[in-house]
């Protein structure tokens, strides 16, 4: 067990070097970093600082050192636009993705899980069919027409949400709806093959052998499980969710993550873009690696393999 | 349903059925709704200049806003109406799918080369290349595609070639993944094994023996990517980092919309939008067509 976690240690450590140093690079080769890096309209001298303090003039190795100690300090720079340090404007913001990330997962699940059950008892009945082309339409519309077509129905045309902003629970739904919607066509389709899996197993079979009415059948003894793997996908997903949701969020305004990036973008404010590619990464490559260690936890063949 | 005959037999006499075959082989079974939206896209995009009523750059103010030609107050000079600088919706749209299309194809065709070389070098060498090259595809994979996109456009500054170069980067790792595994495999077959005792070099082998092999499956991933890539390339530029304005291109005109959608004017965002979905449905369903009838071991994907 202990080479185990180790192992994956390192791997993960080994690809937060990566992206740190992937970050570094693109900044650094594709032209003068101090452009990107100082503000717009910052004087002569004020550049020649930056150069100074970036260590432009000592070599990449040097540079590159300067830029790992800032980042374990948590010093990812200060946003042009707020003026204040760009990991804490990242923080303020997190709960708001979260709670966004959360609500769209519920979404996603109430919607995903049952109608993908309900495919997999019904194999190529009229369920089963009409799920196809659900999940077709989730894996083609892209999320933020989605969210410009809520809006102009149930805000526009309806007037019952509000087109944007946050605060109360109303403001959540269009986004939420809007972000789980692709990741509702995902979770059914997981949960339709989970449940074929499990229902053509042994334990099944010995349960209808007993038999247990269809509906225990499937209620009691195969929902349980064929919401496993679904339920795995789902936490990978709400990681995923935090990091998407930059089109969702600008459209309704929404102050999370996304709306960050947007802003960053939009202000030409380089501190914040650089680091949010470099904290959503990071966060992916450590929920990667919690739940690899769980499932080794959980299995232990896995723990043994290798 | 007619029973296909015996495929490739060696004797000649039998090439009669097999020319019989091909006219059926072309109508039944292939999917003709996606094909069908794609060649009109693909018309709509070469002949752009011949068929868009006006140019899609350049409106009149004093037409801005006008509804569609069957909603009150709409005329059939702007069949879909004209946006918020009197623009022609139709005009747009038909040159925005040239833009799709010319974005789309270069990136799935970049990000296609750049994996699948690097993943038949990585499967066939193994070794340390197998590990520098899987260990960047790990972090590259890490990295959410839409905020890697982001920041590399922020980088490099937005124009339409950039985006492509940037979609190529930023999904090349899909390709690299699969097409290693599947060259892992193919490796140890036979046909490799006796063109290494045939004294092939490297690079014979994997040109001729392993780069056919996998083929397939390239295509397979190229066309479902090509849903993915047109989605990155409206969200990009939906946010101002994709192709710059005044081009026509559908992500562009959505952010247009949303200036008019409070006011209620919904053509503005819902044609573009029905362009893009129908482009990427077209994709997918070709994709998944394409995946059954070429590539079985992708089944389960």
């Amino acid at each position: 067990m202990r080479r185990f976690v180790l192992r994956r240690a390192a791997y993960a450590a080994l690809s937060l070097f990566l992206l740190s140093i992937t970050i570094f690079l693109f900044v650094r080769v594709t032209g003068d970093p101090t452009v990107l890096l100082v503000e717009p309209g910052a004087s002569k001298a004020d550049l020649e600082a930056l150069r100074t303090e970036l260590g432009l003039d000592r070599s990449l190795l040097v540079q590159y050192g300067t830029f790992v100690r800032d980042l374990v300090r948590g010093d990812f720079g200060r946003s042009f636009y707020y003026r204040t340090p760009v990991l804490e404007l990242y923080i303020s913001r997190l709960p708001n993705s979260l709670l966004l990330a959360a609500a769209a997962m519920v979404f996603s699940l109430l919607i995903g899980i049952p109608s993908g059950i309900m495919a997999a008892v019904r194999v190529g009945g009229w369920w089963d069919r009409g799920g196809k082309i659900f999940a077709l339409l989730g894996l083609s519309m892209p999320s933020f027409w989605v969210g410009l077509l809520l809006i102009l129905f149930f805000s526009v045309y309806l007037g019952w949400l509000p087109s944007s902003g946050s605060g109360t629970a109303l403001h959540v739904l269009m986004p939420a709806f809007a972000l789980g919607w692709y990741f509702a066509a995902a979770h059914m389709r997981l949960a339709r093959s989970s449940m074929l899996e499990v229902l053509g197993s042994e334990y099944v079979k010995l349960a209808r052998l007993k038999g247990l009415p269809e509906a225990r059948v499937i209620a009691k003894h195969a929902f349980k499980n064929a919401l496993i793997p679904v339920l795995t996908l789902a936490g990978i997903n709400l990681v995923l969710m935090v990091n998407v949701a930059v089109v969702v969020e600008t459209v309704f305004a929404w102050p999370g993550i996304g709306r960050l990036l947007y802003e960053g973008i939009a202000f030409r404010d380089f501190p914040v873009v650089q680091a949010t590619v470099l904290l959503g990464g990071s966060m992916i490559v450590v929920v990667n690696l919690v739940i690899d260690l769980l499932y080794a936890v959980i299995d232990p063949r896995i723990r043994y393999e290798r | 349903m007619s029973v296909r005959p015996a495929p490739a037999s060696p004797d000649p006499v039998v090439s009669a059925p097999v020319i019989r075959r091909l006219p059926a082989f072309r109508t039944e079974g292939l999917p003709m709704l996606p094909i069908a939206i794609l060649v009109t896209l693909a018309l709509l995009a070469v002949f752009a200049e011949l068929i868009a009523p006006y140019n899609p750059e350049i409106g009149s103010l004093s037409q801005r806003f006008k509804p569609p030609a069957w909603i009150a107050g709409g005329s059939t000079e702007y069949l879909l109406g004209t946006d918020h600088i009197g623009r022609d919706v139709l005009s747009r749209l038909i040159f925005g799918a040239r833009v799709s299309m010319m974005v789309g194809f270069t990136a799935v065709i970049i990000a296609g080369v750049l994996g699948s070389t690097l993943g038949i070098l990585s499967g066939y060498l193994g070794g340390w290349v197998d590990q520098v090259i899987m260990r960047v595809t790990d972090t590259w994979l890490a990295l959410p595609a839409l905020t890697f996109a982001i920041f590399l456009a922020a980088i490099v500054g937005p124009s339409e070639w950039n985006i492509v170069i940037i979609l190529g980067a930023v999904y090349w790792t899909r390709y690299a993944r699969v097409i290693r595994g599947e060259v892992l495999s193919l490796k140890e077959r036979d046909f490799v094994r006796l063109a290494i005792v045939a004294g092939c070099s490297k690079w014979t082998i994997m040109r001729r023996h392993l780069l056919p092999n996998v083929a397939n499956t390239a295509i397979v991933l190229a066309t479902l990517m090509l849903g993915v890539v047109i989605v990155s390339e409206a969200a990009l530029s939906f946010l101002g980092v994709g192709v710059p304005p005044p081009k026509p291109a559908w992500g562009l005109m959505l952010a247009d919309g949303k200036k008019g959608l409070m006011a209620g004017y919904w053509w503005l965002t819902v044609f573009p939008g029905v362009c893009i979905v129908m482009m990427v449905l077209a994709a997918n369903l070709l994709g998944d067509w394409l995946r059954v009838k070429l590539d079985p071991q992708l089944r389960q994907l």
